[in-house]
């Protein structure tokens, strides 16, 4: 994989130092068969520094857990070489599935079946079920 | 389908109008003797309670329904592995609406989200127990006359103590308000509850672990019991549960007005002797607890089509 001309594909810009492993392992890929490039800590004029995700495959990313992780990062779409679409994020309202309530007391503890949903507040991800804040 | 799962799920109006309902039921209690006549209200108590089960029956009595209850959790379809949806889902099909309990936190939210009649969160851990907020809410009304104004000192276990976020919480929204939080340094008001609550509505509050010194400033003296089931460790559980007693002595620091609460049941941090005092409200929240969920049943099954 030529990391600097990716022809169709994906590319996660501007996520914050640091967090880009985050990205991948909640992005799944991590475990995935896609060619994935992570560069971290690349000299930013915004950021100072920064990470960024490359995916050698022209799939669909779940923009929530993009926007949950990092929603000042950018997600740009290749085609043919040419940058076609730049999508803006913004943090979830909801999220689902994508990461779970570690309250012990919480009913998502014994309840395997239920879905992990958090609801952004003004301190951040809390659980639906229970309030207990993510993280 | 409308369920209850926290206080704040009613609007300040609706809180009105359930308190004034209550009212109403008190005054005139044969007016309401048979409004829920052959409805049938499912009290689904997954974990231990007398008061709060009782209060709910006792409510549907009164007003004329019938009550089918689910005996207790280890010989109910839940010991067998049966999921609170599913159990729900099934009860949704006997009766017109259901009150729940259950150890753990967001249990209500999962059966309101799969039931077919309106639910009522009896408790769900230590997470929300509206219908005592509720019963606290029409106590200060009856005995304040007002919900503005007051200083309410909040004493015990006020991080795991649900009334307490609760009251907290409700009583956020109206004028006037301030709190005075007496507890021991491990067992002060989580910083969400201070901050989510307090601090954004700009409610005054002062942190104190002295129980004495305070008690000259309150209108309202909302006791509560240090409580062994939110222990992890029994050893933390036994350094703490002595830490606050209101005896007849301390009782003689407090202003003459000031009224004492609690949501029972107790263990120790109220003496015996108290309850002769009249400042004491204890035992009139009780009652008043079964007025606001007959109010509270009669309004959801109305909203639900079923009266």
């Amino acid at each position: 994989m030529n990391i600097d001309s990716i022809q169709n594909g994906v590319v996660i810009d501007h996520i914050s130092a640091g967090k880009g492993m985050e990205l991948v392992r909640l992005l799944g890929l991590d475990t995935s068969d896609l060619s994935v490039a992570i560069i971290k800590n690349v000299h930013s004029e915004k950021l100072g520094k920064k990470d960024i995700i490359k995916v050698d495959a022209d799939v669909p990313f779940n923009l929530d857990i993009i926007g949950f992780v990092d929603p000042e990062a950018t997600v740009n779409v290749i085609r043919n070489g040419v940058l076609v679409e730049k999508k803006k994020l913004t943090r979830p309202k909801i999220l689902k599935g994508v990461i779970h309530c570690k309250n012990p007391r919480c009913i998502t503890q014994v309840e395997q079946e239920l879905g992990h949903e958090f609801r952004l507040t003004d301190d951040g991800y809390r659980c639906v079920y229970c309030e207990a804040k993510a993280g | 389908m409308r369920s209850i799962i926290d206080v704040m799920d009613l609007s300040v109006e609706e809180l009105d109008e359930l308190i004034a309902s209550a009212e109403d039921i008190i005054e005139d209690p044969d007016k309401y003797a048979e409004v829920c006549r052959r409805k049938k209200l499912g009290t689904l108590f997954f974990e231990p309670s007398t008061r709060t089960r009782m209060s709910f029956e006792a409510a549907m009595y009164e007003l004329g329904g019938h009550v089918i209850s689910m005996s207790e959790a280890g010989s109910s379809s839940a010991a067998k592995g049966e999921s609170v949806a599913d159990t729900i889902k099934t009860v949704s099909n006997y009766v017109d609406i259901i009150a729940m309990r259950h150890p753990k936190e967001g249990a209500a939210l999962v059966a309101a989200r799969n039931a077919s009649v309106p639910v009522i969160n009896a408790g769900d851990g230590g997470h929300c127990h509206p219908t005592q907020t509720l019963a606290d809410l029409l106590t200060i009304h009856r005995e304040k006359g007002s919900f503005e104004n007051l200083t309410i000192g909040l004493c015990g276990d006020l991080k795991f103590g649900r009334t307490v976020h609760s009251l907290c919480t409700a009583m956020s929204r109206y004028a006037g308000t301030k709190f005075v939080l007496i507890s021991p340094e491990e067992l002060k008001l989580p910083s969400y509850v201070k901050k989510g609550v307090l601090r954004k509505k700009d409610i005054p509050y002062t942190q104190t672990t002295d129980l004495e010194g305070s008690l000259k400033d309150l209108d309202i003296l909302y006791m509560t019991r240090i409580q062994r089931e939110r222990f992890f460790s029994e050893e933390e559980y036994l350094r703490l549960k002595d830490s606050y007693i209101l005896t007849e002595e301390k009782m003689k620091l407090a202003p003459e007005k000031m009224i004492v609460m609690h949501p029972l049941p107790r263990v120790n941090e109220i003496s015996v002797s108290v309850d002769e005092d009249p400042r004491a409200c204890y035992f009139k929240q009780v009652l008043n607890g079964k007025y606001m969920r007959m109010a509270l049943i009669i309004k959801l099954l109305k909203e639900a089509g079923r009266l």
